[in-house]
């Protein structure tokens, strides 16, 4: 069916105006005051050694309702080197944004007698219901597959936190159907070299937001990443939530049943009869 | 035309929502089906959760068969005791029908099994109607076979005890008949956000044995009442009644069911009969098909 496609690919129309422009140039002021505060409260970084990575986001929240069709979340930053100097070129950015997790069950179907029902489940304690990475090489060329593990660099990498005792080859395949069906959701991405790090200092980079997120607390973490090892890392939090009619309409199906589907039927009825009434009098 | 749906949780084309509540409610005003057996399907292909579609889609059936019912009320097209009999038998359908959903969603197998009922009672009823409708056309092309008298009602149901007489439809039955039907048509209702007028008019006609004049307007008060029991019961307990979706459907569908009811006045009956058949069957052969290739997805995720 053709039309499947028409949900995950709707998204990218109705990016907000004011998000395009909020990249905003840092003072030097205010580089210095960041600076001197940095060097006051940690010890680490009164050595010189570590850069400090200053992050912003294009929004703070992202609203579901009417007309919402998807978003673009811009986040950047700085890689500031703490003697004021410019960053060394070779450092790297990795960003990662979650959304909120949960515990699910996953099913697998397999085909039994000419049908295909469903089979084998497992369960996953906490799985993100959104996950994005961007970094601005690939990520197999800026660190092993142990730091990605820890950091969660990667599709391959997400931690689901399995329940139950199955064997590891299953559970492989059983994770990697889960990040594939959440892939063509649009809800997994994984986006190599997205990142654009301009003179080792500024690094931007938009990241798709499809209609069909689970509102909730989004965590935007970004990571500078210098031979292989996580130099810095700093995290912003995002709301995603519904406001409006649509809010009302969430809550008062769960909060309040009954008058919720009495006004459904109510106006189905009346759809129904108006109709009736209108074609009558045409 | 985007619209976000709050509790399906993701944005659609309002329009092709339109359309397709439109097009099912063309199908209601001419055959006195609800739609839902074709509204359901096409929302979980269009990406639409199954529980939400099911359940959006038993609303949207209600408005559909509002104005069928009074325009049949007028014309004295309705027989409010069996009707009333087949909603008493409904609403411990849907009750029924509301444990199986929860009992089969527990055990994963909730899909699979709509999938199943979808087949074989799309694939009977289809196969069914279809044979009528060529024996209909038959004689009027080869001369004029008359074929053996019909009894009027399946022997098994003149078995059943405690006959009454319901006038309107002219027959003389036990009330157990309407009402086990009533039961079974509320379950389904329940489970596949279906009306159930489908199989409610060949059951009627062939089974009950009712006479044709009442057999659509009373299927259409049955599907009323039912749809409005089954939104009632979602509401309750599965909460995936998305009023946005079914404002959609039912825009499209009320004003479809009005032009619906004008192609029936006009058209020839076999010919709708032989049409509405051939909709069925491919419907029913469509997901027969999907039951039995690779599906797109094979892992389904479930919130604990």
């Amino acid at each position: 069916m053709g039309i499947l496609g028409a949900v995950p690919s709707a998204f990218g129309s109705g990016a907000p105006a004011g998000g395009r422009s909020a990249l905003r140039p840092f003072g030097p002021l205010a580089v210095v005051a960041l600076l001197f505060a940095v060097l006051l409260t940690s010890p680490a970084h009164a050595q010189g050694r570590d850069p400090i990575l200053v992050v912003g986001a294009s929004q703070k929240d992202i609203v579901l309702r009417q007309g919402f069709t998807g978003t673009e979340l811009l986040l950047y930053g700085a890689l500031l080197d703490p003697r004021g100097r410019r960053a060394a070129e070779d450092y790297d950015i990795v960003v990662v944004l979650k959304g909120p997790t949960e515990p699910i069950t996953l099913r697998e179907k397999e085909q039994i007698a000419g049908i295909w029902v469903n089979a084998a489940s497992t369960d996953y304690r906490s799985v993100p219901s959104f996950y994005a990475m961007a970094s601005s090489s690939p990520v197999s060329e800026i660190v092993d597959p142990r730091t990605a593990a820890i950091y969660e660099f990667g599709l391959d990498y997400i931690q689901l936190s399995p329940t139950g005792t199955i064997d590891p080859e299953e559970q492989a395949r059983f994770s990697s159907g889960l990040v594939d069906l959440r892939q063509r959701q649009g809800l997994y991405n994984q986006f190599d070299g997205a990142v654009d790090l301009e003179e080792g200092v500024l690094y931007s980079v938009r990241l798709p937001i499809p209609s069909n997120v689970r509102p909730g607390e989004y965590t935007a973490e970004t990571f500078a990443v210098l031979k292989g090892r996580v130099i810095a890392s700093n995290s912003r939090e995002l709301v995603v939530h519904k406001e409006g009619v649509e809010l009302a309409i969430a809550n008062q199906s769960q909060d309040n049943s009954f008058l919720y589907g009495l006004f459904a039927i109510s106006m189905s009825l009346f759809m129904g009869w108006a109709a009736g009434r209108l074609f009558a009098i045409v | 035309m985007d619209v976000y749906l709050p509790i399906a949780n993701l944005s659609v084309n309002g329009l092709f929502i339109v359309m397709l509540g439109f097009g099912t409610g063309i199908l209601s005003g001419i055959f006195g089906v609800g739609g839902g057996f074709l509204t359901t399907p096409l929302l979980i292909f269009y990406g639409i959760p199954p529980t939400v579609a099911a359940a959006s889609a038993a609303t949207q059936v209600t408005g559909a068969s509002v104005s069928g019912v009074f325009g049949h009320m007028r014309n004295k097209g309705v027989d409010f005791q069996i009707g009333a009999v087949m909603v008493a038998g409904g609403l411990c359908g849907a009750l029924v029908g509301a444990g199986l959903f929860s009992l089969l969603q527990a055990i994963g197998q909730i899909d699979v099994v709509i999938n199943l009922l979808y087949v074989l009672l799309l694939g009977t009823i289809g196969w069914l109607m279809m044979r009528e409708a060529l024996a209909e056309l038959k004689p009027a092309r080869f001369g004029t076979k008359k074929r053996a008298a019909k009894r009027r009602h399946h022997p098994m149901i003149a078995a059943l005890p405690y006959r009454m007489r319901f006038y309107a439809s002219g027959i003389y039955v036990s009330p157990l008949a309407p009402g086990l039907l009533g039961l079974i048509v509320g379950i389904l209702t329940m489970l596949m956000g279906v009306g159930g007028g489908f199989m409610m008019v060949p059951a009627m006609l062939y089974i009950l044995g009712m006479s044709a004049r009442v057999v659509v307007g009373t299927s259409l008060f049955n599907i009323l009442f039912i749809t409005m029991l089954v939104t009632m019961v979602h509401s309750f307990t599965t909460h995936a009644v998305d009023i946005v979706l079914a404002g959609l459907l039912l825009v499209g569908s009320v004003t479809g069911a009005q032009y619906g009811t004008r192609i029936a006045q006009v058209a020839k009956p076999e010919i709708l009969r032989l049409i509405l058949a051939s909709i069925v069957l491919a419907i029913a052969l469509r997901m027969a098909f999907g039951l039995t290739i690779r599906p797109d997805e094979v892992y389904s995720v479930v919130p604990l």
